[in-house]
């Protein structure tokens, strides 16, 4: 601390020879601007995002959006039918695979593994190793998985489930654990007490005093898969002219229609991208909005 | 929490009891063994996927290199022949568009990190970090969407008249930084706010005012953290996909003029995944080799990262 010393020592001795105070010298309110501009710097950019894509996609916020199939015929009705469909299949099989899992592994890591063993300790740098595995490999390993399961072509509903939950489960992992170390010791503690065991603590006390987080944790997961678009495409996932139906039909994404239709000359396929991520941005900051919501209503502060 | 499911008998305090000791040893229960069981299933499953992604990634990679020699993979031209198989243009676009998001992230980042814990009120902070985090929310493809109809046309060769190509370095790696400010942001504040107060009030008694607290206190209490947050967001842009896919073109090229296109690594594994290359052939292992050499790129920043915190981390 010997340059904050300095410091301090430089600047008591100028105080004392002007008298005046050094908080609103230009230096300092350089210093704030600064600061406030970094922090605006992204919200304006967000915006302008926001307002630029939707004035480019006004014209087509209209019922063939929402019902029509892509269309190479007539470009000005072409719709995300498939797309929107595909999204929400994915959306409820990448939960029903990541958030069991998800949550059993956090149990185990906070409620019953040994801190001290080496293993575990493994695990959990593993975890954070993982969380910051960049998508496209994610999406080369649901490939390999799907290989091993015998599926000749992996863009289905199933291909596509496997490789986003394999992609938020750290995520997942990682948020639950937080929420049920958040749960006061007291309270376990009390169940042991009365001669509950781990698990009966675990299962009746622990977990249902953790529900809030782990319910926004998850949401907040589930919004970063349901924009992801490079796993699908190492899935080689096409354009689909119908509804999903299956786990083994053959499924698009929001965000995959998005892309496949922006590397398109034609400009209503522009058109009709920037509406279709509007109706993306509507359904994640749906899911944000959310996961807060149920943060500030229900967390509680013990 | 680490609880010990079974209990130790402890022997009878009671010194006048005639009886035999009660049974204190817990209830076998085995539906208890079972869940635990599979509690620690699911968590091995996150060791079997990383060694479910490298060997994923090793198997076609090693059947790209018993056909193709190291030396036409770590080169900067491509030779002659079917496989394209020079890497090094590829790393040179992703350095590229990594160091111009890292020259943006990295200072609107610390400063917006450094609002939030030294200067932001409670109340309004509570409202600006999720609002600085729904950066973070944003799919990629949207801002690869932004990058390729906004910041190319509008403000590169609009505002600023600079002549690039369509698909270039500059909107990508801007674009990009702009996505992994949250990740700086939210990964400093954090460090920052865990500076203890007594520093801060050390430094204000001592006279210093807030900026110069700020820079030369509570900064250098935290720059472990900060440093972490930085490596974070550099290993989130250099595994980035669709923002330099889309916008970042799809060229090889040594050239380090940001105004050209570039084709990085994760642009090349998206590019060459919807190709026409059939399954097991060279082209289509290439994309695996490449994918193993991204991987470990973005494992060794992260093992980086995660030493510099538990080395370097001061505990207060």
């Amino acid at each position: 601390m010997s340059v904050a010393t300095r410091s301090a020592r430089e600047t008591v001795e100028i105080r004392l020879s002007d008298g005046r105070s050094r908080e609103r010298n230009p230096a300092s309110i350089l210093f704030l601007i600064a600061l406030w501009f970094s922090l605006f710097f992204g919200v304006i950019v967000l915006v302008s995002l926001i307002v630029d894509t939707a004035i480019s996609g006004a014209g087509r916020f209209d019922a063939n959006l929402f019902t029509n199939y892509e269309s190479k015929l007539d470009k000005s009705t072409t719709g995300f039918r498939a797309g929107i469909l595909g999204s929400i299949w994915l959306m409820a099989f990448t939960a029903l695979l990541a958030i069991p899992l998800g949550i059993a592994a956090a149990i185990y890591l906070e409620e019953f593994a040994d801190r001290r063993s080496r293993f575990n300790r493994l695990v959990e740098i593993n975890l954070q190793n993982l969380a910051a595995v960049p998508s496209i490999i994610y999406g080369m390993l649901a490939v390999a998985v799907m290989g091993l399961l015998g599926y000749q072509f992996k863009g289905i509903v199933l291909g596509g489930a496997i490789a986003l939950a394999l992609l938020i489960l750290p995520v997942i992992v990682i948020t639950t654990r937080e929420a049920i170390r958040a749960v006061p010791q007291e309270i376990r503690q009390g169940s042991l007490a009365l001669g509950a065991t781990v698990w009966q603590t675990t299962w009746r006390n622990t977990l249902p005093s953790a529900v809030p987080g782990i319910a926004t944790g998850t949401i907040l997961g589930l919004s970063r898969a349901i924009g992801e678009a490079a796993p699908l495409l190492m899935l080689g996932m096409a354009m689909v002219r119908w509804d999903p139906s299956s786990i083994e039909s053959k499924v698009t994404a929001l965000p995959m229609q998005i892309y496949h239709l922006s590397s398109m000359p034609q400009e209503e396929y522009q058109v009709a991208a920037s509406a279709a991520i509007i109706v993306l941005l509507v359904m994640i900051l749906g899911m944000n909005a959310l996961a807060i919501f149920i943060r500030n209503k229900f967390q509680k502060s013990w | 929490m680490s609880v010990s499911s079974t209990t130790q008998a402890g022997s009878p305090s009671g010194a006048g009891l005639s009886a035999a000791p009660p049974d204190l040893s817990a209830k076998r229960r085995p539906g208890e063994m079972v869940i635990k069981l599979i509690l620690r299933m699911a968590t091995l499953l996150s060791v079997v996927i990383t060694f479910g992604i490298i060997a994923a990634l090793i198997d076609p990679a090693l059947a790209f290199f018993r056909e193709v020699p190291l030396s036409d993979f770590f080169s900067a031209t491509d030779e002659p022949g079917a496989v394209r198989s020079a890497v090094f243009p590829l790393m040179v676009g992703t350095a590229l568009t990594t160091v111009i998001a890292l020259a943006l992230a990295v200072p609107m980042g610390l400063g917006a990190a450094i609002y939030l814990a030294e200067y932001a009120s409670p109340r309004s902070r509570k409202w600006l970090k999720p609002t600085v985090e729904l950066l973070a929310g944003v799919p990629s493809v949207v801002y690869g969407f932004f990058a390729l109809f906004f910041v190319t046309p509008v403000v590169l060769q609009g505002w600023l008249g600079l002549d690039v190509n369509f698909t270039n370095s500059w909107a990508a790696g801007l674009v990009l930084g702009v996505m992994i400010i949250p990740t700086v942001a939210s990964l400093s504040e954090d460090a920052l706010s865990a500076v203890p107060q007594a520093l801060r009030q050390g430094s204000l008694a001592l006279g210093a005012n807030r900026m110069q607290t700020t820079l030369r206190v509570v900064l250098p209490a935290a720059l472990s953290g900060v440093a972490a947050a930085v490596v974070l967001g550099l290993s989130r842009a250099v595994g980035e996909t669709m923002i330099v896919t889309m916008a970042g073109g799809a060229v090889k090229n040594m050239a380090l003029d940001p105004g050209e296109p570039h084709m990085t690594m994760t642009a090349f594994i998206a590019i060459t995944a919807q190709g026409e290359n059939p399954v097991g052939s060279t082209s289509y292992n290439m994309l695996f080799a490449v994918g193993l050499l991204l991987f470990v790129i973005t494992f060794v920043i992260n093992a980086i990262s995660v030493t510099a915190v538990r080395r370097f981390r001061q505990e207060y």
